[in-house]
């Protein structure tokens, strides 16, 4: 038998299950189809795939919209750095190249780099609130000297935030080798019940981030990226009390100081 | 709640469906997704006309594949968290065999053949998504669904067992 017709190129079999063929072409590839049966169980192979697919992912659209992803929350803690926010934006654009949409090719780092991060800041917690002659290398009675310390050493400002509020005081603080080796932060604060908290911070390449939590045993961890610092707030897994500790030291790093005022 | 708000919150389940077949894990997926709301809220100013949905998976498209350059400088990491927990063969072996096959895709073609067969996008959107031209998405979409061909048919990568 000899095919009459043109061979189907393989992009029109594509386009035929995918429902983008044109009205006038189906006819003749369904001819070509029936004529081919290689082709058409080729046709039917990539039709069970996408019913796999389907089959597997389709009911993630079904499924409750986690607290996490709550546009109420995202847009309040956006809010509070609209600078910033700006900021980004225009950065965005100009390492881009002008790329066309925002969000195209201009975020390094990312998820799985924080992901690192945060796990390394956990350890420093297990491994540091346990202690109990030596917390810490600078004891919290010597704020001043333990800030100037710390930013003197890792280059940019460090604060202890006062989580009094909180019923937090301050223990003290230690610097720690950090990821890359470039150093970090880790003060650490005492709750009434001798419960510890502890703030890692380091420089950080991973894109600004909303509050995220993480969960890790007996520890939980809020952390975001911000102005190209990391922070890690750590403490006991109890979300809301931590949660309430990460937005207080949140807000005290974005307070405006004479420095960024001026 | 703005126009805004509204078409970008009614995109949420199906950015997830996406993410969480892109990635094959909960957890990432839905930091992908908080990651590409927090992006939209903040770039609201530029979003002018056209399609909230393919504005919305080209962020959430590039930020996966901004991830999957961090994985590939770490290596180790990489090939651990892509691992299938051992002894990996219960009731739901269609399911997990199609998720083995999507991780053997390359990035550019999982994103493509997931757009048009689980999102519903023609064409001509994922090349705006992807930002290439239509023939580019095409041939994606071939090698994709013929990778996926071999895998299921059985032509499997042998897979590396620790003793």
């Amino acid at each position: 038998m000899v095919d009459r017709d043109a061979p189907i190129p393989e992009a029109e079999l594509h386009a035929y299950v995918d429902g983008e063929l044109p009205a006038d072409r189906r006819g003749a590839v369904e001819a070509w189809l029936t004529a081919h049966p290689q082709d058409a169980a080729r046709v039917a192979a990539w039709r069970a795939q996408a019913d796999l697919i389907n089959a597997r992912y389709a009911d993630v659209a079904q499924e409750p919209i986690p607290p996490q992803l709550d546009l109420d929350r995202l847009g309040r803690i956006d809010r509070r750095r609209p600078l910033l926010a700006i900021a980004a934006v225009v950065a965005a654009f100009v390492l881009g190249g002008v790329a066309g949409w925002f969000g195209r090719d201009t975020w390094a780092g990312g998820i799985s780099g924080m992901r690192m991060f945060t796990a390394d800041a956990i350890d420093a917690h297990k491994l540091y609130v346990v202690e109990v002659r030596h917390p810490v290398e600078v004891a919290g009675s010597e704020q001043a000297h333990l800030v100037q310390w710390l930013s003197k050493r890792l280059g940019y400002e460090v604060r202890a935030p006062d989580l009094g509020a909180m019923g937090l005081k301050l223990i003290g603080g230690r610097l720690l080798p950090g990821a890359s080796g470039a150093g970090a932060a880790l003060l650490m604060y005492e709750g009434p019940s001798g419960e510890r908290f502890t703030i890692y911070c380091a420089r950080s390449q991973s894109p600004e981030s909303a509050l995220r939590y993480r969960e890790a045993g007996a520890v939980a961890a809020f952390y975001w990226v911000d102005d190209n610092k990391g922070f890690v707030v750590s403490g006991p897994a109890d979300r809301d009390r931590l949660l309430g500790v990460a937005q207080s030291v949140y807000d005290q790093e974005n307070a405006p100081t004479d420095k960024t005022r001026g | 709640m703005s126009a805004f708000r509204n078409s970008v919150q009614a995109a949420i389940p199906a950015l997830r469906r996406y993410a969480r077949a892109l990635t094959r894990d909960a957890e990432i997926a839905d930091d992908l997704v908080q990651d590409t709301l927090v992006r939209a809220l903040r770039s609201e100013h530029l979003f002018h006309e056209g399609d909230m949905r393919s504005w919305l998976y080209t962020i959430l498209t590039n930020l996966n594949r901004n991830r999957l350059r961090t994985l590939a400088r770490r290596p180790t990491l990489a090939s651990i968290e892509e691992e299938d927990p051992p002894g990996a063969s219960g009731p739901d072996t269609g399911a997990r065999d199609i998720e083995r096959a999507l991780a053997t895709l390359v990035g550019d073609q999982r994103a493509a053949l997931l757009l048009v067969v689980l999102e519903g996008l023609s064409y001509r959107e994922v090349a705006e998504v992807q930002g290439v031209p239509i023939g580019t998405v095409m041939s994606r979409l071939a090698r994709a669904r013929a990778q996926l061909r071999a895998y299921l048919d059985g032509e499997r990568p042998p897979i590396r067992r620790v003793k």
